[in-house]
């Protein structure tokens, strides 16, 4: 959009609202009112902003609640939570609020799903786990997100335990590769554990680090497609004699990526070795990549961009800010909850988000403004089904006969890649082929607006809606029923300027009942207030 | 060129085994030709503006369809035992394909076409991608390639996306691979033999073009985040896509999906059925200059069971809605410029299972089977490759995909070692190379 269209399209908002005798259109977004004390992250962040001539604002009350519950739960406030919120005159809400909403269930399931995403959690295509295991494996990831179990407790049982794919989730660690080899497995633990690709290692060391994966062995069962993960002491012998590789003279010596040797002696799992070596406070990747992967999920940037990119060239925007969250996701013992709590109860993740794109381009990698990004695919559609009461049907092809998943399930839950539907594929679901962070992509293209704007798929559960219907009597007055739309949707109330102008399209007469509330929640489905984290 | 006369033209009374017969060249040698005749100084101009494949999901039977064997005995045609004639000489069909029949000059059938993979997932992305599969990255189909090159980074300006699916998605593997869901084709649904096409997101149900503008107006209206922060980039882009879907959804764009248009005796010759009408669309949208359309069979060809009741059912539909549009394309003088081509991931087994559960099936077979090619620079009336006398073995000239791929990439003018760009920059290149073990016996210069 060029500066003349900026204008006129400035030009005819302020017409409709009438910006003279209105306060502006950001008060519903900002409260220039709120003054918390700074805490540890923002004593961090703000000197970075004082240069810059920026003083953030904190949001509103409104996008506070349904912030949270999308960032922390990937879920929308039910309209009886937001009004509880708005009605909740304790002086620490926020705090409050926080700690309510990260205890709820759907924080396990959000977080299963951005693990899944990592950890490539699919039944078939491009990597294979099969049904069973993918389910077995996503069960495990949930479950330890859900008792909030230490990270470092949670990597090392992926990458030392030993069984079934079936019965045995984090064994699947190992399955959940499209290269099932040691370099395939060291390039995952790399990219994963350590946020670093092993495109941008010295050729040398992927070999050194892969030695450690040389043991390790995969062996089929009497059942179909079951698999044991296990440690395999006389495999580089096997391998030597049916001629899989050269007979190395000598000991057999591992590489850690900092240059750590180790020999591998066959008397203990190298796999082991590795865990020591990795999950340990000073490890200088562990705790660093994690504290940077919570803070990018809920500023979407991370402080070393992007998040699985660590390497010397590619250096934190803030490294005091990473170094204090480092120290302390360790001091708590690798406690993952404390870190969202602590990064959500900061003024920086409370910034509004309403700037100009002036102010963006001067702020950017300060975390200055909260970031506008568009829902994700499985969040989406779950709004939608919320706002309107419907479901969805997610199946998968693999195997035949097709899979059906319980219509009352989210697609934020879903265990499995393959379980998909249309609407999943068209925004940008990603297809578990790499467990890089990017590649789920939620920039918008015109394919995903004219489905939302005009497909029968959304028309027909707005039509259809009990949901809308129950708010909607014939026998209540406009305001009223406005009022409640709007909590159930966009999560606040209506300012007076919008209930004028729902008045008038009412006036209007092109559609009357029913259809007039199909319409205004379609509209307000289609506004990027819907559609964007903001 | 040396490759063209190695393989004289049916037409001129000799077949070409009768050909490779009496001079003595081996398929081995002709290879190596067609390989020298692969590499030239410069790339040829393209031909073929647009591609229209239709794909058989689920593997159609050569055996029983282009590759005709009505003497292999009942355990192998089962009921289908006729053959005839074209109007091409020494090409014969299945009599399940008599309309297909009368415009055999306007296409080739490609019948040593090979891979060896029989599972759907794998041999479909095998044959629309060029990939093997298994590999670290999920390339891209066919038709989002096109969509990189000839779409709107390429100065396509059309208001339809460049790479349409009518009318589903295939579902089973991502068409656009690494290159994201900007590249992932638009999926029609609806039923184009409906009376009323209603293409998803672009012509709702029950929504008057009044009331659609109505709605819009109240939508920018109630859109208060949008004009609290007008410029934010974000939300500006936000704006270009739902402004872009408005313009097809309210201007003339819509219009190409309109088949009352048509002249209802023209449509009646594609057919009154989803297949045919589909058909139509795909030339509608060629004709709007829609680099890449493919038409997912609307009917599995997966004829484990119920074979020849199935084939009876489907091959008259795929009859008349390709023999019409190879006809209509020629009319209107768009087959020069349009590659059609035709086929399932892979054939399926020559020999009749009549055990149960089977009773009288076929399964899977990618060891050989036939792909239909026409236009665009392919020429038309020819026979490329040759299978025994039970269709089971090839017997001369096999097609891997990469040469079928490659031909069809070739004649579009997009080079085929192109590199394609990877969200990590890996070195990720349209085709596999045989350098990289890709099987390959050369491109399709016989017929290009």
């Amino acid at each position: 959009m060029n500066a003349c269209q900026v204008s006129v399209w400035a030009a005819m908002v302020a017409a409709v609202v009438g910006a003279e005798e209105r306060p502006p259109l950001r008060a519903i977004y900002e409260d220039p009112t709120l003054d918390p004390p700074l805490t540890e992250i923002d004593r961090r962040v703000y000197p970075e902003l004082e240069p810059l001539g920026i003083r953030p604002k904190l949001c509103s009350d409104a996008v506070f609640i349904r912030r949270l519950f999308l960032d922390a739960a990937g879920v929308l406030p039910s309209a009886a939570d937001a009004a509880a919120f708005l009605a909740d005159t304790n002086a620490n809400k926020r705090a409050i609020w926080i700690d309510r909403v990260l205890d709820r269930p759907e924080f396990a399931d959000y977080w299963a799903m951005k693990w899944s995403d990592l950890l490539r959690v699919k039944a078939e295509f491009p990597v294979n786990l099969w049904p069973n295991a993918a389910q077995a494996f996503h069960r495990w990831i949930r479950e330890s997100l859900r008792a909030n179990k230490p990270y470092d407790q949670f990597v090392r049982e992926m990458l030392v335990t030993n069984g079934s794919n079936f019965r045995v989730g984090p064994v699947n660690f190992y399955r959940a590769v499209q290269n099932r080899n040691p370099e395939g497995w060291a390039t995952a633990v790399a990219l994963i554990f350590m946020g670093t690709r092993v495109e941008h290692w010295p050729s040398h060391r992927l070999a050194g680090m892969s030695m450690v994966f040389t043991e390790l062995s995969i062996k089929p069962t009497k059942e179909w497609k079951e698999e044991i993960v296990f440690w395999d002491p006389d495999l580089p012998a096997k391998v030597a004699a049916t001629g899989g590789a050269a007979v190395v003279a000598g000991p057999r010596v591992a590489e850690f990526p900092d240059g750590t040797k180790v020999e591998l002696r066959g008397d203990r799992d190298p796999r082991e070795i590795l865990a020591d070596w990795l999950i340990t406070p000073t490890n200088q990747w562990f705790a660093t990549v994690m504290a940077n992967r919570v803070w990018s999920w809920l500023l979407g940037r991370g402080i070393v961009h992007e998040p699985d990119d660590f390497r010397p060239d590619n250096p934190p925007s803030n490294p005091a800010l990473l170094e204090y969250l480092r120290a302390e996701f360790v001091a708590q013992k690798f406690d993952v909850k404390h870190l969202f709590r602590l990064i959500l109860n900061s003024r920086t993740w409370q910034h509004s988000s309403v700037a100009t794109a002036d102010e963006l381009a001067k702020a950017e990698g300060t975390f200055a403004f909260y970031p506008m990004r568009r829902l994700e695919a499985e969040v989406l559609i779950d709004a939608i089904n919320k706002v309107t009461g419907s479901t969805e049907l997610y199946t998968s092809p693999i195997p035949e006969p097709f899979t059906f998943v319980p219509e009352t399930k989210s697609a934020v839950a879903l265990p499995d890649g393959s379980i998909t539907s249309p609407f999943l594929e068209l925004f940008g679901r990603p297809a578990r082929a790499t467990g890089m962070e990017n590649e789920r992509s939620n920039r918008p293209i015109p394919a995903q607006w004219m489905h939302l704007l005009n497909s029968s798929h959304i028309q027909q559960k707005i039509q259809a809606s009990a949901t809308i219907a129950a708010i909607a009597q014939p026998n209540r007055k406009l305001p009223e029923i406005a009022e409640d739309i709007y909590l159930l949707v966009l999560s606040r109330r209506p300012t007076a300027p919008e209930i004028e102008r729902l008045a008038a399209y009412e006036q209007k007469g092109v559609v009357r009942g029913r259809d007039l509330w199909n319409d205004i929640v379609w509209a307000l489905i289609n506004t990027d207030e819907f559609l964007y984290r903001h | 060129m040396t490759a063209n006369r190695a393989f004289p033209d049916p037409r001129d009374g000799i077949s070409r085994r009768e050909a490779l017969r009496r001079t003595g060249v081996g398929a081995a040698a002709l290879m190596a030709g067609a390989a020298r005749a692969d590499a030239p100084a410069a790339p040829p101009a393209a031909t073929a503006r647009s591609v229209i494949q239709v794909f058989l999901w689920g593997g159609m039977s050569h055996s029983d369809t282009w590759d005709p064997k009505p003497d292999a005995g009942y355990d192998y045609t089962g009921t289908f035992n006729k053959a005839i004639k074209t109007n091409v000489d020494g090409i014969l069909l299945s009599d399940l394909f008599p309309m297909l029949a009368k415009q055999a000059d306007k296409f080739s059938l490609i019948r040593g076409m090979t891979h060896g993979n029989n599972g759907h997932e794998t041999a479909a992305y095998l044959m629309q991608t060029g990939h093997m599969p298994g590999e670290r990255l999920a390339y891209p189909a066919i038709g989002a390639v096109f969509a990189l090159f000839k779409g709107y980074q390429a100065g396509y300006k059309g208001l339809i996306p460049p790479y349409v699916v009518l009318t589903r998605p295939q579902g089973r593997f991502s068409e656009s691979g690494f290159l994201g869901s900007k590249f992932k084709p638009f999926a029609t649904g609806g039923d184009p033999n409906a009376p009323r096409f209603e293409v998803e997101g672009v012509v709702a149900r029950g929504i008057t073009d009044q009331r659609q503008a109505a709605r819009r107006d109240l939508l920018n209206e109630m859109n208060v985040l949008a004009g609290a922060t007008p410029d934010h980039p974000e939300l500006a882009h936000s704006r270009e896509c739902r402004e872009q879907a408005y313009n097809l959804i309210l201007g003339e764009g819509k219009d190409v999906f309109d088949l009352s248009k048509e002249d209802p005796k023209l449509r009646d010759r594609y057919g009154r059925h989803t297949f045919g009408q589909s058909c139509l669309v795909a030339r509608r949208l060629v004709e709007a200059g829609v680099p890449y359309v493919t038409i997912n069979y609307p009917g599995g060809w997966d004829t484990h069971s119920n074979h020849f009741a199935t084939m009876s059912r489907q091959c008259p539909q795929l009859d008349q809605g390709l023999a019409t549009l190879l006809q209509d394309l020629h009319d209107r003088g768009l087959l020069e410029s349009t590659i059609v081509w035709c086929c399932g991931e892979f054939g399926r087994t020559p020999k009749v299972d009549w055990q149960p559960p089977w009773n009288g099936g076929r399964n899977h077979f990618g060891k050989v089977f036939t792909v239909l090619v026409a236009g665009g620079g392919f020429k038309g009336g020819r026979v490329v490759g040759a299978t025994d006398d039970k269709g089971e073995e090839i017997k001369e000239r096999p097609v891997y995909p990469i040469d079928l791929l490659g031909s069809i990439y070739r004649l579009a003018g997009i080079d085929p070692d192109a590199k394609l760009p990877h969200p990590l920059g890996y070195d990720a290149r349209v085709l596999a190379s045989t350098e990289a073990g890709a099987k390959t016996a050369g491109l399709l210069t016989e017929i290009m």
